[in-house]
C-alpha cells in the first residue's frame, strides 16, 4: 500500500457527522449520501430549479433583481456565518448603477471552532452553494464571484473546484447562462492558515494577495471591497439557503422558523456528545431537541456548560441552555450568541479554567497584530490563565482578567478582540468559583479532566 | 527552480482573477511551490515574486502569516494535529501526545530521519470528526484514535521502506 492509499482510509465519510436521519426538515443536506454531489444529482433533487425560475425557464415570467431581493427580505433569512445580519438587506446595500465591477464573495473560510458545516454542505452538496450565488449575483447585477475556502480543507476546495467545472461545462457559469442575458464568472480561492481571514475585510486583503489583517470600517465592502469596488461577502450556508426560497417561497421559508428568524440553520455539535455532527433543524428548535438528536451527553453525563454559537460566543451553563430554543433572539436574550451554530457541549468532567485556557491562547496565536488592545491584550488573558492553571494564579486574577478584556472589547478594528474578551467575561460571571477554587488549591474542582 | 508543472498551475490561478492583480494568486502559487519543494524557499518567494510582479518582500509577508506555509523544510509528512477546545473534548490532546511517544519528538521538532514532523493546530474545521489530523496540508484524517494513529505512523514508514 503507498502512502495515498494509506490516507484514503482516515478520510472522513460524512457518515457519522451527515449522512443520518437526525435532521428536522432539512433543506441544505436533504437526500444526501456522499456519491451525490455532482450536476447530474443535484438537478435530480430539483437543483437549479430556482435559476431557471428567476430566468423565466420553468414556463413563468421569471423575477426582476429587485423582485429576488424583496423574497430574500421577506422569508428573514440571517448571516449564518455569525453575525446575523439580514441577507436580504445587505443585498440591497449594493450599489445598482456603479459604472465599474461589482464583486460577490462567498466566504468559506470555516475556522470558528466548533464549527464544520460549510465544509459538508461544499463537501457534499457544491452546487446548492454555486446556485445560490448565481441567484445572489443576478439579484444585485454582478458578474465575478470568488469563494474563498478554508485553507485547512483542501479536498474541498477541490471538490468544489471540480463542481465548478461541471457547472461552466453545462453553461451554468460564465457568459449568457442558459442562454439568458446574464453572465457570472465565479472562482475558488483558498485560506492556507489565519482565523482571521474569516472576517470578511481580512478576507478581502488575502484574497488580494495580501496578509489577512481587517480594515477599518466604514467604508463597508458594500462601497469599497474586493480591489476597492462594491462587494457582497456572505457565508456558505447562508448562500445555501437562497434556492430553497426562490422554489418555495419567503413565506415557506419563514413559517419553517420562528418569526424575524427564518428557515433551518445547520448546527455543528461537537464536544462531550454521544454523536457529534451537524444537524440542520428549523430555527426556534428547542435546544433539549438538538442535544437529543446528538445522543445526548456523552456516557450518560450531566450537562454542565453550553458554547451555543463558536468558541467567541460567550458560555452558558446548562440551566440557561435548557431554557434556550436555537434561534437568534433566543440565544442571545439567554446572554450569549448564536454565532456561527456551532455548539460545543461540556459535561460534569470539565474544568472551565482549562478550558477557556485552551481558548486563550488560540486567540493570542490567532490575532492578527494590527491593534494594541489585541495585539498584547490577547497575551495578557492568556498568561493570567495559563497561571491560574498551573496553580500560580492570585486571588487578583479574575478582576485582572475582566480588566484586560474590559479593555479589549470595542477598541479594536474587528471583532477578533471581542472575540478573545467575551470568553472570558462570561467563564467568570459564570463559574467564578471554579477560577477561585484553583488559585486557592493549585489544583482542579474537577480533577478528571485531561 | 520551480517545475514547468506547477508553472502551469500557476498559470490556472492567475488566470482567475482580472489581468490588473495577479497578486492575488500569490496565496495559491506559494501553496504549489511548497507541495513541490516541501517548503517555500527564498528562492521560490524571488521566482513567484517576478512572476506575480509583487515585491519580494511583499510576497514574505503572506509566507509569514499564514499558518500553513512552512518558512523551512519539514519532513516528509508534515502532521499537524488541532488541539483546539473541541478537538481538546473528544482526545485531541491525547493523540497529540500520543504521537510525541510515538515519533520520539515534542510538538514543533522533526524525527531524525527527516519523515515526520509534527506541529499543534489551530481549528481545522471538522470538530465532529475530531481527533483530527492533517497530513502534508491536504489531506485530512478523521476519528483518530491511537490505534489509528499507530497504522498511520507505522504504514508510512513501511511506505518509504518499500519505496
Amino acid at each position: 500500500m503507498n502512502a495515498q492509499q494509506l490516507l484514503a482510509r482516515f478520510e472522513a465519510t460524512g457518515v457519522q457527522t451527515c449522512f443520518h436521519d437526525r435532521h428536522l426538515d432539512p433543506q441544505i443536506l436533504a437526500g444526501l449520501d456522499g456519491s451525490n454531489w455532482r450536476l447530474k444529482d443535484y438537478e435530480a433533487r430539483g437543483g437549479y430549479q430556482a435559476l431557471r425560475k428567476i430566468l423565466g425557464q420553468d414556463g413563468g415570467e421569471g423575477l426582476t433583481p429587485d423582485q429576488v431581493i424583496a423574497m430574500v427580505k421577506e422569508s428573514a433569512l440571517r448571516g449564518r456565518g455569525g453575525a446575523g445580519f439580514p441577507t436580504g438587506l445587505k443585498w440591497s446595500f449594493m450599489p445598482r448603477q456603479f459604472p465599474g465591477q461589482k464583486y460577490l464573495v462567498c466566504n468559506s473560510d470555516e475556522g470558528e471552532p466548533g464549527t464544520c458545516k460549510d465544509r459538508d454542505i461544499l463537501q457534499f452538496n457544491p452546487h446548492i452553494v454555486i446556485e445560490g450565488m448565481i441567484i445572489a449575483a443576478y439579484a444585485m447585477g454582478i458578474t465575478v464571484g470568488y469563494n474563498y475556502i478554508h485553507g485547512e480543507i483542501f479536498q474541498t476546495y477541490d471538490r468544489f473546484e471540480e463542481a465548478l467545472r461541471e457547472a461552466r461545462t453545462a453553461g451554468l457559469l460564465g457568459d449568457r447562462i442558459l442562454g439568458s442575458g446574464v453572465n457570472f464568472q465565479l472562482h475558488a480561492a483558498h485560506g492556507f492558515g489565519a482565523y482571521i481571514c474569516g472576517e470578511e475585510t481580512a478576507l478581502l486583503e488575502s484574497l488580494e494577495g495580501k496578509k489577512g489583517q481587517p480594515r477599518f470600517k466604514p467604508p463597508f465592502p458594500a462601497s469599497f471591497g474586493l480591489y476597492g469596488k462594491p462587494t457582497t461577502v456572505n457565508n456558505t450556508e447562508t448562500f445555501a439557503a437562497v434556492p430553497w426560497i426562490i422554489r418555495n417561497g419567503a413565506q415557506a421559508y419563514l413559517q419553517c422558523g420562528k418569526p424575524n428568524n427564518g428557515g433551518t440553520k445547520i448546527y455543528s455539535v461537537s464536544g462531550d456528545v454521544e454523536r457529534p455532527g451537524n444537524y440542520e433543524i428549523p430555527m426556534g428548535t428547542p435546544f433539549s431537541v438538538l442535544l437529543e438528536l446528538a445522543g445526548g451527553v456523552r456516557a450518560g453525563r450531566q450537562l454542565k456548560a453550553v458554547i451555543p454559537g463558536g468558541s467567541s460566543a460567550p458560555v452558558l451553563p446548562a440551566s440557561l441552555m435548557m431554557d434556550c430554543t436555537m434561534d437568534y433572539d433566543s440565544i442571545a436574550k439567554a446572554g450569549s450568541m448564536l454565532g456561527s451554530g456551532a455548539v460545543i457541549v461540556m459535561d460534569d468532567s470539565r474544568c472551565m479554567v482549562k478550558s477557556l485556557q485552551r481558548l486563550s491562547y488560540f486567540y493570542m496565536h490567532e490575532s492578527c497584530g494590527q491593534c494594541t488592545p489585541c495585539r498584547e491584550g490577547t497575551g495578557w488573558l492568556s498568561r493570567v490563565v495559563d497561571r491560574i492553571e498551573t496553580g500560580l494564579g492570585r486571588q487578583s486574577d479574575m478582576d485582572l482578567l475582566d480588566n484586560v478584556a474590559e479593555n479589549i472589547q470595542g477598541r479594536t478594528i474587528c471583532a477578533l478582540g471581542d472575540a478573545a474578551a467575551m470568553p472570558v467575561r462570561a467563564m467568570i460571571k459564570h463559574f467564578r468559583p471554579e477560577f477561585e477554587y484553583h488559585v486557592a488549591h493549585k489544583t482542579c474542582m474537577v480533577p478528571l479532566y485531561v | 527552480m520551480i517545475s514547468e508543472e506547477s508553472r502551469a498551475r500557476f498559470e490556472h490561478e492567475v488566470a482567475k482573477y482580472p489581468a490588473d492583480q495577479r497578486q492575488s494568486a500569490v496565496m495559491a502559487c506559494l501553496a504549489i511551490a511548497q507541495q513541490e519543494l516541501g517548503y517555500v524557499s527564498v528562492e521560490a518567494e524571488l521566482e513567484i515574486a517576478t512572476f506575480l510582479g509583487m515585491a519580494p518582500m511583499a510576497v514574505h509577508e503572506v509566507t509569514t502569516f499564514y499558518n500553513m506555509y512552512n518558512p523551512k523544510p519539514v519532513g516528509k509528512y508534515k502532521l499537524n494535529v488541532c488541539t483546539n477546545l473541541p478537538c481538546q473534548l473528544r482526545d485531541g490532546a491525547r493523540a497529540l501526545q500520543h504521537l510525541e511517544k510515538k515519533l520520539g519528538i515534542s510538538m514543533g521538532q522533526s524525527t531524525a530521519d527527516g519523515l515526520f514532523t509534527l506541529q499543534q493546530s489551530e481549528c481545522l474545521g471538522a470538530c465532529a470528526d475530531s481527533p483530527v489530523l492533517l497530513v502534508n496540508d491536504r489531506t485530512m484524517c478523521s476519528f483518530m484514535t491511537h490505534e489509528k494513529l499507530d497504522e498511520l505512523v507505522d504504514g508510512l514508514r513501511a511506505a518509504e521502506d518499500k519505496a
